[in-house]
């Protein structure tokens, strides 16, 4: 059976430093659907074993109340990854980010650990989730075959500094030179029927190409985006509400969709446009949407 | 004795004092008195000048004495040179058991501290005290009570007599040779003098200081030829770039933003928010872009403030020049922006005592729809807390925090829940500077809290679902859920301060600190 958490709403996951208990100790009062606890480029290299320890206690003391948590843990290619794992299972983390992924084996091997970290703390088998970063044009490259790699894996990120250094250029401010990977990336994931969220954007004085960029993602169809600051939450979540017109749309697709079933109808016509099966996905998913952004008032 | 907020009053420091304890916010309310008023000595003699060499003729030419009182403003905020030129030279005098009447004392007076360990200061009053000043008061330096007062309590103080203030020191941006003053010109502009007319009305001497003498008359006046004794000019008596600086940026810190909207909310869905309103905010980060964000709502609902009040920042003056203000009134200017404003002809200037004195025949903070403050500490009734740090140390100032919350008819607290890893909503404050009864909503970060008997306020909010509604003892066991119930802060059992409630009773007593030592069990 799958893991009931694996298709949540996951609009915004805000990156945090564990190293930081400022940081870490409520970043739920500014309601993202998900934190991202960073072990990995956040933590200099002599304070990995410190900031562990915090993410460990966070873990187990704090209450994220209901915020999920995950974690990004260092790289397969460092000396750190293992034990890692074994904090953010032994802590009770909900998901675990794996970085640089570039073949479906990265997240088998992670996986595999995960199992036996789960079995050393008495953590219920499958409990862990794993989500992969994808940083690389190798990555890009592989990413439906990654999509596909685990039970555990909720879905795919495209990391855009990394990648853009990989594909030998820089992040323009245009989105140009990540065009193809994100359309690569979302195809994978829908097609593997997992989640698919965008990059950060790094300039926090430009709020303004912060919000076509989030807009942009939405209409190419991620699920959602990482972000470095909580005020750019508002602005994701803001643009991820459906409007009240959609959400009517989508209420009046779904009952009569329902309804139609019963009596054998396949297409028929909501307000002059044809409708058949193929809506009801999308329908449900803005009334979802609608109720995540604590803007629907209906019954569904 | 226990007084109306529960607080142990000492009866030694009610003989000491001859106070009473706290009785609620109307105890005083329609009981009439007779005003104290000053010894003055009359100028009719036309060759009379009044100019002094230095401040040492002045001090002489007055009469200054062991034991007198000293008055002082605070309008040259951190940048004031005023208090401290005066004290040394009484001090080079060898004058003895001087009180400190000033309408705040802060950083910019910490030379006072050798003063008071000398005995040259030996009482203080004021509506607080940071910086080593505070620090000396709470380690049990100074040898007199230090009495803590609103800005409404000072005036309500001098006027009634029960503080004498022999002779006023009055720091004039611009001043002519025989005494008119004005907040406005000059080297150090601070907009305003609005605490020291009452000092000008009801001290037997004062003293004009200047460093831009004008042409006479420097007019119109702030504080008129009338009531100047002598005037004194000196190089400086600020340093301009402590007084005031270009207003604050916006703040970006998300906390605060999503304090000032749960704010915002509150204001916007509440009765009073209505064509007319009237308004104060503070000068904090969550204070201003509440204001800002309630713009917003103003424009987009076509709702005008009829009159905006207090200390003023440059978001409350562009109000004004929006046309989104009918009149603002002015007591004190935080930025250049706002001293500048000064000008506009519907910026006026206000006293104290027209402010906040409890006991004129009806003052400004009265007709107030909303007050927007912040609070070191809230407790779970309502008390606040503007003036003893958590640690037990006198680091604030009470200001016009009492006067506005009990004048106002909504008002609000913006506090976090958390200060670092001390709870700001607990059991009970270290020190109650503003009553229960006067706060009426809490902003915290964590969401919002409405005093029980204001149901009129809370029902209004559940009706508009704009904010997280928590009840205060929700809100504290949320933060000591967090960070754990702190241990009482441990005193010695010497009474060091008192926190005068606007009236003049006593709200509470400030003890001394003492090193923390762990008990043993």
């Amino acid at each position: 059976m799958s893991h009931p958490d694996k298709k949540r709403l996951r609009r915004s996951m805000m990156f945090l430093n564990c190293q930081k208990p400022s940081l870490i100790k409520d970043p739920y009062i500014y309601k993202p659907d998900s934190i991202m606890l960073d072990l990995e480029d956040a933590v200099a290299e002599s304070e990995k074993d410190a900031a562990r320890y915090s993410l460990y206690h966070a873990l187990q003391e704090i209450d994220y109340r209901g915020v999920e948590r995950v974690v990004r843990i260092n790289g397969l290619d460092t000396p750190h990854w293992q034990e890692d794992i074994r904090v953010c299972v032994a802590g009770g983390c909900d998901v675990i980010r794996i970085p640089k992924v570039e073949t479906p084996n990265d997240v088998r091997v992670v996986e595999r650990a995960v199992a036996i970290a789960e079995g050393e703390f008495g953590v219920p088998q499958g409990r862990t989730l794993l989500m992969a970063a994808i940083e690389s044009c190798m990555g890009v490259m592989n990413v439906y075959d990654t999509c596909r790699s685990s039970d555990r894996l909720i879905g795919i990120a495209l990391s855009g500094g990394d990648y853009t250094k990989d594909l030998q250029t820089s992040i323009s401010g245009t989105g140009v030179e990540l065009n193809g990977a994100r359309q690569q990336l979302i195809i994978a994931a829908r097609a593997a029927k997992v989640q698919c969220f965008d990059t950060v954007y790094t300039n926090l004085n430009d709020m303004e190409g912060f919000r076509n960029e989030v807009q942009m993602i939405k209409t190419m169809g991620f699920d959602g985006k990482s972000i470095i600051n909580p005020r750019q939450i508002p602005i994701v979540h803001e643009i991820y509400t459906p409007t009240a017109k959609d959400i009517v749309f989508s209420e009046k697709v779904v009952r009569e969709i329902d309804e139609k079933k019963a009596k054998g109808i396949g297409v028929f016509t909501v307000d002059g446009k044809m409708i058949d099966i193929a809506f009801y996905d999308g329908a449900k998913r803005t009334i979802e949407l609608a109720k995540a952004a604590g803007v629907y008032k209906g019954d569904l | 004795m226990l007084n109306a907020v529960g607080r142990e009053i000492p009866d030694e420091i009610l003989e000491q004092t001859g106070k009473e304890p706290f009785q609620g916010n109307h105890y005083k309310d329609g009981v009439p008195f007779t005003k104290s008023g000053p010894t003055i000595i009359p100028v009719m003699n036309n060759e009379h000048s009044k100019l002094v060499k230095d401040l040492h003729e002045a001090l002489v030419k007055c009469g200054a004495h062991d034991g007198m009182t000293i008055s002082f403003h605070h309008h040259f905020r951190d940048g004031d040179l005023v208090v401290c030129m005066v004290m040394e030279e009484i001090h080079r005098m060898g004058l003895k058991n001087i009180t400190i009447c000033a309408s705040s004392l802060g950083k910019a007076h910490n030379a006072l501290v050798p003063m008071i360990e000398d005995g040259t200061i030996t009482n203080i009053e004021s509506s607080g005290v940071r910086g080593n000043i505070g620090k000396a008061i709470s380690e049990g330096k100074l040898q007199g009570l230090a009495v803590m007062r609103s800005h409404g309590g000072r005036v309500r103080a001098i006027v009634t007599g029960e503080t004498h203030v022999d002779i006023a020191f009055i720091g004039a941006p611009t001043c002519d040779d025989y005494g008119n003053c004005r907040g406005v010109g000059g080297k150090t502009d601070c907009g305003v003098l609005s605490y020291s007319y009452v000092d000008g009305n009801h001290a037997d001497k004062c003293v004009a200081i200047t460093d831009c003498l004008v042409p006479y008359p420097n007019y119109p006046p702030h504080i008129s030829q009338t009531k100047i004794d002598y005037v004194c000019v000196v190089d400086a008596i600020g340093d301009p770039s402590k007084i005031a600086t270009g207003a604050a940026k916006p703040t970006t810190d998300q906390r605060k933003l999503l304090m000032a909207e749960y704010c915002t909310q509150v204001v916007a869905n509440t009765p009073y928010f209505k064509d007319g309103f009237s308004y104060q905010t503070g000068v904090g980060g969550a204070s201003i872009a509440s204001t800002i964000s309630l713009t917003k709502i103003m424009e987009e609902r076509g709702i005008k403030m009829g009159f905006g009040v207090g200390g003023l920042t440059k978001p409350m003056c562009d109000l004004l020049d929006n046309g989104l203000v009918r009149v603002l009134l002015d007591t004190q200017d935080f930025d250049l922006d706002a001293i500048k404003n000064v000008k506009n002809p519907n910026h006026h200037r206000i006293s104290a005592g027209a402010y906040a004195n409890p006991l004129n025949k009806g003052a400004f903070v009265n007709k107030l729809d909303y007050v927007i403050l912040a609070s070191l500490e809230v407790d779970i009734h309502f008390n606040c807390n503007v003036v003893v740090g958590s640690d037990g140390y006198i680091t604030g100032a009470q200001g016009g925090h009492p006067d506005t919350a009990q004048g106002a008819k909504c008002t609000i607290v913006i506090c976090p829940l958390l200060q670092g890893r001390i709870p700001a909503i607990c059991t009970d404050v270290t020190t109650v500077t503003t009553p229960g009864e006067s706060i009426d909503v809490v902003v915290t970060d964590y969401g919002v809290a409405v005093n029980p008997k204001r149901q009129d306020l809370l029902e209004a909010l559940q009706k508009a679902d704009c904010v997280p509604l928590k009840t205060i003892e929700e809100l504290r066991d949320i933060a000591y859920s967090i960070v754990g119930e702190p241990q009482p802060v441990q005193f010695a059992d010497r009474v060091v301060g008192i926190i005068e409630a606007r009236d003049g009773t006593i709200m509470d007593v400030v003890r001394q600190v003492k090193p923390f030592a762990f008990k043993e069990n």
